[in-house]
């Protein structure tokens, strides 16, 4: 009897480690000593490559003669050389349509052709890189990003989120939109939708991501309830999992609020934000005209981009691979649009002005 | 005499069931006459009975019963009624409060909080009526009031977190949701809109004390069952008959610590460790929002919050524009 029970226990216990996670960790600390600032990783996924597209071919000349010169309706990317046109094309259907090919875009009878509507949205794009890799070296730094940051070989990128259906009245089926195990929530029962109240690039939509009051007692400016910070702890666990990070990659944990106790990843979180916001308010909403249904959310909002989409799981998408630099066409002029939205920097927010 | 040195009792007592004393005048009679179960007995007394329930008992599991099934039934409701789903979701399903836009008005439409407010109304009744259940039950037998006054401490902290601070607040939106996973993101949201609990003094008091009890639970169960083999679990006789059980107890602690407690005072200090528990957790989340709103900024204002070394980040939104 006695055996049969340390037999039946020695089982349990094994059974019950194995759910935990055995194989070795990578520990790294990024704060100060005692303040719990570590990551910790498992060792093949801190060790694991990304796969980063080689260039199709040697990177040409920028000089002779350029593109616009030899090429109808090239509104972007008309000042480069019309080698390294060709060769941009030729990376972006790797990147983007590795099986479509060019036809994904292209008219084969008409190059010039703006008749498919995915190249109105490429221009768009191209637009879009462009304005990350000139406006928001805070948080790209001069790694920069291309299309394969996002796309990866998939002509639509895997991770997107659109705006949530409108609540439902009564309780049947109703979960107030959260206590749904879903990814924008990092598996919690936080609120479900929070990067639609945060990221929309909506400055009449998006909220205050800050919840914490800067005096010590309560006053009128600060009315969050704790039910609405909910919505805030749900972005920042997007955040958090988007990077495949915890809460002290940023914060110490000591106060969430201070930023001298911060890491600096805090500041380029910030930015990123900021970044996300206006790339989608400025360059994916506006193509709500251009995409059609099959490409559009419930709500007619097209795919829109949050941190994961280009982060995918690493603090440094593609582990801080330099790719953008072998793309000259990727760094240029934002130039402006010739559709809807201005491809001009949306007006950053003036010093003192609330900071959202 | 290896008994008491097992998990399970070893020894079982069978034969007439205890009936107990007999009751005052104008008070009902037990239910049941008491029976046997070996399996209760292996854990605790083996008989099981008589029961008294009275009418506050009987309101009491009504009220909570109600309180339960209306939980229950809104969480079904929000899985459309399958109950596959009830159960794989149950940890993430909740019933929650009304939101910030209903004020602390006990007027709430049912499906945007009204349940949540009218199962809080039953539970709370639901428990205020086991209290004085506890309390009337412990006078009939002639005993002391002091596990009434230990539940309520308990309760004062339900009732706070649920009631009295929503209240003070004026919004139903403080108060916490009905739910398994969603209780524990209140109590993260709550710490980190009021900036880290941990730095709420009565929130150490509490924790000192949760943990302070769990440390004399332990340090108290292990002395009597050490001292079993001499009938040190006749704790009560040894307060005034101290026997072999209660000189070596007693001699163990001062040989180890230098003091030691009584067969007596140790249940003093277990009771109000206890009890201070949760009376200063009410307190300290009575005072959050309503005179603390960032308990970080107040404990570096007094001097206890660790500093740390600067790392010399500032807030970006103090630099003038993004995205140059």
């Amino acid at each position: 009897m006695k055996r049969i029970a340390s037999l039946a226990v020695a089982a349990i216990v094994t059974l019950a480690l194995g759910a935990c996670q055995l194989s070795p960790k990578t520990a790294t600390q990024n704060g100060y000593r005692g303040t719990g600032m570590d990551q910790i990783q498992l060792t093949k996924v801190a060790m694991a490559k990304d796969e980063v597209p080689a260039p199709p071919y040697d990177p040409p000349a920028t000089d002779g003669q350029r593109a616009k010169e030899v090429y109808q309706n090239v509104q972007v990317l008309g000042d480069e050389s019309a080698d390294q046109f060709n060769y941009t094309m030729a990376a972006i259907t790797q990147w983007v349509s590795p099986e479509q090919g060019c036809n994904y875009c292209h008219n084969p009878e008409n190059m010039a052709s703006d008749e498919l509507y995915t190249k109105v949205v490429a221009r768009r794009m191209l637009q879009m890189t462009r304005n990350i890799n000139r406006n928001w070296k805070q948080h790209v730094a001069a790694t920069g990003v291309t299309c394969w940051t996002c796309h990866r070989g998939n002509a639509i990128p895997a991770n997107y989120w659109t705006m949530p259906a409108a609540g439902k009245s009564g309780i049947i089926g109703n979960r107030h939109g959260q206590n749904d195990p879903v990814p924008e929530s990092a598996f919690s029962s936080l609120p479900n939708a929070s990067l639609a109240l945060y990221i929309t690039g909506d400055p009449k939509v998006d909220q205050n991501i800050r919840v914490q009051t800067t005096g010590l007692h309560p006053g009128s400016g600060n009315k969050t309830s704790t039910m609405s910070t909910e919505n805030s702890y749900a972005i920042m666990m997007h955040t958090s999992q988007a990077l495949g990070v915890n809460c002290t990659f940023c914060h110490n944990s000591q106060s969430f609020q201070d930023w001298s106790i911060s890491t600096p990843q805090r500041a380029k979180a910030w930015y990123g934000i900021r970044m996300v916001r206006e790339t989608n308010g400025q360059y994916i909403t506006p193509l709500a005209t251009v995409f059609p249904a099959k490409r559009k959310g419930t709500e007619g909002d097209p795919f829109k981009v949050n941190c994961t989409t280009c982060h995918q799981g690493k603090n440094k998408p593609m582990g801080g691979a330099q790719m953008a630099k072998d793309y000259h066409a990727l760094w240029g002029e934002t130039t402006p649009a010739v559709m809807a939205a201005p491809a001009a920097p949306a007006a950053a927010p003036a010093g003192g002005a609330p900071a959202r | 005499m290896t008994t008491y040195q097992n998990i399970f009792t070893q020894v079982q007592l069978r034969g007439e069931p205890e009936a107990g004393i007999a009751l005052p005048p104008g008070s009902e009679a037990r239910i049941g006459k008491g029976t046997f179960n070996y399996w209760m007995g292996l854990i605790g007394h083996a008989q099981i009975g008589p029961v008294y329930l009275g009418w506050t008992g009987v309101i009491s599991l009504i009220l909570g019963f109600l309180a339960i099934e209306i939980i229950g039934l809104n969480m079904m409701a929000s899985v459309n009624w399958d109950p596959i789903q009830f159960v794989r979701m149950l940890p993430w399903l909740s019933l929650e409060p009304p939101g910030p836009e209903y004020g602390f008005s006990p007027f709430v439409p049912l499906a945007k909080g009204g349940w949540w407010i009218l199962a809080g109304a039953f539970l709370t009744s639901s428990i205020l009526l086991w209290w004085v259940r506890t309390y009337t039950r412990a006078r009939a037998l002639g005993m002391g009031s002091h596990v009434s006054w230990a539940f309520l401490s308990a309760i004062w902290l339900y009732l706070v977190l649920g009631f009295i601070r929503p209240m003070l607040m004026g919004s139903w939106a403080e108060a916490v949701p009905f739910g398994i996973f969603p209780h524990l993101d209140w109590t993260a949201a709550f710490s980190i809109r009021y900036g880290n609990l941990f730095y709420n003094p009565f929130h150490c008091f509490s924790i000192a004390f949760l943990y302070g009890s769990t440390l004399l639970f332990a340090m108290h169960g292990a002395t009597i069952l050490a001292v079993g083999r001499y009938g040190g679990e006749r704790e009560i006789e040894q307060i005034t008959d101290r026997g072999t059980a209660s000189e070596r107890a007693a001699l163990f602690w001062r040989w180890t610590m230098g003091f030691n407690a009584t067969m007596e005072s140790i249940h003093r200090w277990a009771w109000w460790f206890a009890v201070l528990t949760t009376l200063t957790g009410g307190i300290g989340i009575l005072l959050t929002g309503t005179v603390v709103d960032n308990w970080y900024l107040w404990a570096q204002q007094h001097g206890y919050a660790t500093p740390y070394p600067s790392t010399g980040v500032v807030d970006p939104a103090t630099l003038g524009s993004a995205g140059q």
